[in-house]
C-alpha cells in the first residue's frame, strides 16, 4: 500500500553514531522499520541500539553483510554529498538525505552522477518518507498519520506534518507521505513521485505541496494535466513572501519575478487542481 | 552573500582574467592618490551591493586627479536605494570598442551550471532577456566535465566575436568557470566585458555571488560580508541559527519549519492581517533560541501581536514553552500573544503555559483569527 518504501525496506544509517542519527534510527525502528545497519566510518564492529543494530565502517560492507537496499543519511553538509556518492556506489537503489545545508554546487554533481547510475535519491533537505502501518525512513513522526489511500508530496517539513495531522483528525490516511526538500537542486522530483503515485494501486488521491521559488510546481501542474488520472489536491506556501528574499528553505525564493505562489496556483488551477487557501482545507478539499 | 565589484574583479585577476589598472579607497585622498598614479584620468566607483549604481549618478569620469578627489567627495556622501557608499574604486578610463556581457550561475531547472552570454553587454541583462531572449546565448555546462573549450568557441562565434579574439576569450571563460567552481559562486558576471581601443579583452565590472551554504569551506570570503545590506535584527537572528526576515506587518510570526511559517504568515493575511516578519526556530530549538527568538520579534515596534505556532515533531512542545517563559519573563512584553502547540510534548507544553497570559489556539485557523483580532485591540 505505498510508494518507495513498505515493511520489507531494509534501511542502513549513515551517521547512526551521531546525535541526529541514532535518535531517529532509534524512533524508525519503535515504528517498526527494519533498520537493519548503521555506517560510521571508524566505528565498525560496534553494536548500537540496544546491541540491536551492527555499526560498518562503510555503506558497501554495510550492504553486503546485510542485504540493505534503502539508505538514510544523517551526516553534517560538509560530508554529506560524499555520503552520497558512497551510497549510490554501494548498489543501493534508493537513498534519503535528511541533511539540511549542503553546497548546491555540490548537489548538481551528485545529480549529474546519480542520473548515470540509474540511483534514485530523495531529498537532501528533506523529512524523509512514511508509508502509515508499515516503515518510515527519516523523521517524519509516526504518530501523526493513519494509513489510507491518499498519497502526500511536500517540498517541506512540519507543513507536511501538519497537513498529516489535518487529514488525520478527519479520519483521512495516507498511503505514503513523502518530503522531496527544500533545496533548490534535489533528488526526487514533484513530477516523479506523481508518477509513483499514479502507478500505486493503492493510492487513490494525491496532496501536492509545495512552496514559492523554482518551477518545480508548474511542470508538476504540466504533467498532472497530461498523466495523471488520479484526482490532485494542492497547497502552495508563501503567498505573502518578499520577492529577493530567502524564506528559510535554501529553495524558497522569488527571482527575477519568477517562482510565485500566484504563478503556481494559477498553473495549478489551470491543470484542473484544486488548491486550498490553507493547510486545513485540504480534508474539505478531498471530500468534496 | 554578494562580493563588492572590487571585490570580485580581485578574485577574477588572481584566476587570470584581465581587470583594468585600479584599487579601492575609503576617502577622497586616497581617490586622488590612485588617480595620479593612473595618469589622472579615472572612473569613480560607488561599491554598493545593490544594481542601477550609475543611474543614480554612483559612476562618475574624471579627467583629472584633482576631478576624481571632488567626484570621491561626493560618491562617498552617497546614500544608493537606502545603502551608504563607504568605499570607491577608482578605476583607470578606458576607450571601449565593444561590450559583451558573459556570466555563469546555476540553472535550476536543469540543475546544471549554465553560461551566458550576449553580444549586447553593458546593460541589465534581465531586460535583454525580458526584451529580447534570443539575443542571450546559454550553454548549460555538465557538472561532471566542466566547460569545455569547444563550448566556449560556440559561444564566441555565436556572439559574433572577431576571430582574433577567439583565443583569449576561450581562456576568459574557462578562468571564469575555474572562479565559479573554486568560490563556490552562485552567480559570476562580467558586464561589460568590454573590446578596448587596443585591442584587447576587459572586464570592466564583476559580479559574484556566494553560496551561503558553502561558506564553511571559504573562510577567506566570509568575512568579507558586507552587513550593511542586512537588517540588524537579521544579523542577529543568524547569530542565534535563526532564520528571519522583516516584513511591514502587524503581526509577529514564531514557527518550526520554513513551510510551516510561510503557511502561518499566509493564514494571517487570509483573515485579514499582515504577517510582521517570517520565523523559522527550526527543527529541535530548545528554550534558549525560543527566547532569542521572542526578542528579536518584539524588537519591531510594529508589532502588535504575536502568533506562536509550533508543530512539534523533533521540536518538543515542553521545550518551547519554557522557552517562552524565560522570554517574556526577560523582556516582559506588551502586546497580546497567541501560542498554539500541537505534536510531540504539547499537553505538557500547554501546561506549563496555562498560568501566563497568554491566548491559545487548537487550529490553525483559531490561532490566525484570534491573533488578527487581538492585534486590532480586540477580544481574541
Amino acid at each position: 500500500m505505498s510508494i518507495l518504501i513498505n515493511k520489507h525496506s531494509r534501511v542502513v544509517v549513515q551517521g547512526i553514531t551521531g546525535h541526529e542519527g541514532s535518535f531517529h534510527a532509534q524512533q524508525m525502528i519503535t515504528y517498526g522499520t527494519n533498520v537493519v545497519a548503521g555506517v560510521t566510518p571508524g566505528k565498525g564492529g560496534e553494536w548500537v541500539l540496544d546491541g540491536k543494530v551492527p555499526v560498518f565502517d562503510s555503506v558497501k560492507v554495510a550492504v553486503e553483510a546485510t542485504g540493505a537496499n534503502v539508505s538514510v543519511i544523517f551526516v553534517p553538509a560538509r560530508f554529506a554529498a560524499d555520503a552520497i556518492f558512497e551510497a549510490a556506489d554501494s548498489g543501493v537503489p534508493l537513498i534519503f538525505c535528511i541533511t539540511e545545508g549542503i553546497p548546491v554546487q555540490d548537489m548538481m554533481t551528485v545529480r549529474a552522477y546519480l542520473d548515470q547510475k540509474g540511483v534514485r535519491l530523495v531529498g537532501p533537505n528533506c523529512p524523509g518518507a512514511l508509508t502509515p502501518g508499515e516503515a518510515k525512513v527519516g523523521i517524519i513522526p509516526g504518530n501523526i498519520a493513519i494509513p489510507g489511500d491518499i498519497g502526500v508530496v511536500s517540498r517541506s517539513g512540519t507543513l507536511t506534518y501538519e497537513v498529516l495531522y489535518a487529514l488525520k483528525l478527519h479520519g483521512m490516511g495516507s498511503s505514503t507521505c513523502v518530503g522531496i526538500g527544500g533545496d533548490p537542486v534535489n533528488g526526487t522530483s514533484f513530477i516523479d513521485a506523481l508518477s509513483l503515485f499514479e502507478a500505486d494501486p493503492y493510492t487513490e488521491r494525491v496532496i501536492l505541496i509545495g512552496e514559492i521559488g523554482g518551477s518545480d510546481e508548474e511542470k508538476a501542474a504540466e504533467y498532472i494535466s497530461r498523466h495523471m488520472t488520479k484526482p490532485v489536491v494542492a497547497f502552495i506556501a508563501g503567498q505573502t513572501a518578499p520577492p529577493g528574499k530567502r524564506m528559510g528553505h535554501a529553495g524558497a525564493i522569488i527571482e527575477g519575478g519568477s517562482g510565485t505562489a500566484a504563478d503556481k496556483i494559477k498553473a495549478l488551477n489551470n491543470a484542473g487542481v484544486r488548491v486550498a487557501r490553507h493547510p486545513e482545507e485540504i480534508p474539505a478539499l478531498l471530500r468534496s | 552573500m554578494n562580493l563588492h565589484e572590487y571585490q570580485a574583479k580581485q578574485i577574477f585577476s588572481r584566476y587570470g582574467i584581465p581587470i583594468p589598472r585600479g584599487r579601492v579607497a575609503a576617502n577622497p585622498a586616497e581617490a586622488k592618490q590612485i588617480a595620479e598614479e593612473l595618469g589622472g584620468k579615472v572612473v569613480v566607483k560607488s561599491q554598493v551591493l545593490v544594481g542601477g549604481r550609475g543611474k543614480a549618478g554612483g559612476i562618475r569620469l574624471a579627467k583629472s586627479s584633482q576631478e576624481a578627489e571632488e567626484l570621491a567627495t561626493l560618491i562617498l556622501g552617497m546614500e544608493i536605494k537606502g545603502l551608504p557608499v563607504r568605499k570607491v574604486l577608482v578605476d583607470e578610463a578606458v576607450s571601449i570598442e565593444k561590450e559583451i556581457y558573459l556570466g555563469i550561475t546555476n540553472d535550476r531547472s536543469s540543475r546544471k551550471p549554465v553560461l551566458m552570454a550576449s553580444a549586447e553587454g553593458g546593460v541589465d541583462i534581465e531586460e535583454v532577456a525580458a526584451r529580447s531572449p534570443d539575443k542571450i546565448i546559454k550553454i548549460l555546462i555538465d557538472p561532471l566535465l566542466g566547460l569545455r573549450e569547444y563550448q566556449s568557441r560556440d559561444v564566441a562565434v555565436s556572439i559574433d566575436l572577431p576571430k582574433p579574439f577567439w583565443r583569449s576569450f576561450i581562456s576568459l571563460a574557462e578562468a571564469l568557470w575555474r572562479v565559479y567552481r573554486e568560490t563556490d559562486a552562485t552567480l559570476v558576471e562580467i558586464n561589460p566585458l568590454v573590446i578596448t581601443n587596443d585591442q584587447r579583452l576587459l572586464a570592466l565590472d564583476g559580479k559574484m555571488s556566494i553560496d551561503d551554504n558553502a561558506l564553511f569551506r571559504h573562510a577567506d570570503l566570509a568575512e568579507k560580508r558586507d552587513l550593511d545590506v542586512e537588517a540588524p535584527a537579521e544579523i542577529e537572528a543568524r547569530k542565534y541559527g535563526l532564520s528571519y526576515i522583516k516584513l511591514d506587518g502587524e503581526i509577529g510570526c514564531m514557527v518550526n519549519g520554513a513551510g510551516l511559517a510561510m503557511a502561518t504568515m499566509d493564514i494571517i493575511k487570509l483573515y485579514g492581517g499582515y504577517p510582521a516578519n517570517f520565523l523559522d526556530i527550526g527543527g529541535g530549538a530548545g528554550a534558549d533560541k525560543v527566547a532569542a527568538a521572542l526578542r528579536i520579534i518584539l524588537s519591531d515596534t510594529n508589532v502588535k501581536a504575536v502568533l506562536i505556532n509550533i508543530f512539534g515533531g523533533i521540536t518538543r512542545c515542553d521545550e518551547v514553552a519554557r522557552g517562552i517563559l524565560a522570554a517574556i519573563g526577560e523582556v516582559q512584553p506588551n502586546v497580546p500573544m497567541v501560542v498554539r502547540l500541537v505534536g510531540t510534548n504539547a499537553e505538557e507544553g500547554r501546561r506549563l503555559l496555562a498560568d501566563a497570559q497568554l491566548i491559545t489556539a487548537e487550529t490553525l485557523v483559531e490561532a490566525a483569527q484570534k491573533s488578527v483580532r487581538v492585534a486590532r485591540g480586540g477580544a481574541a
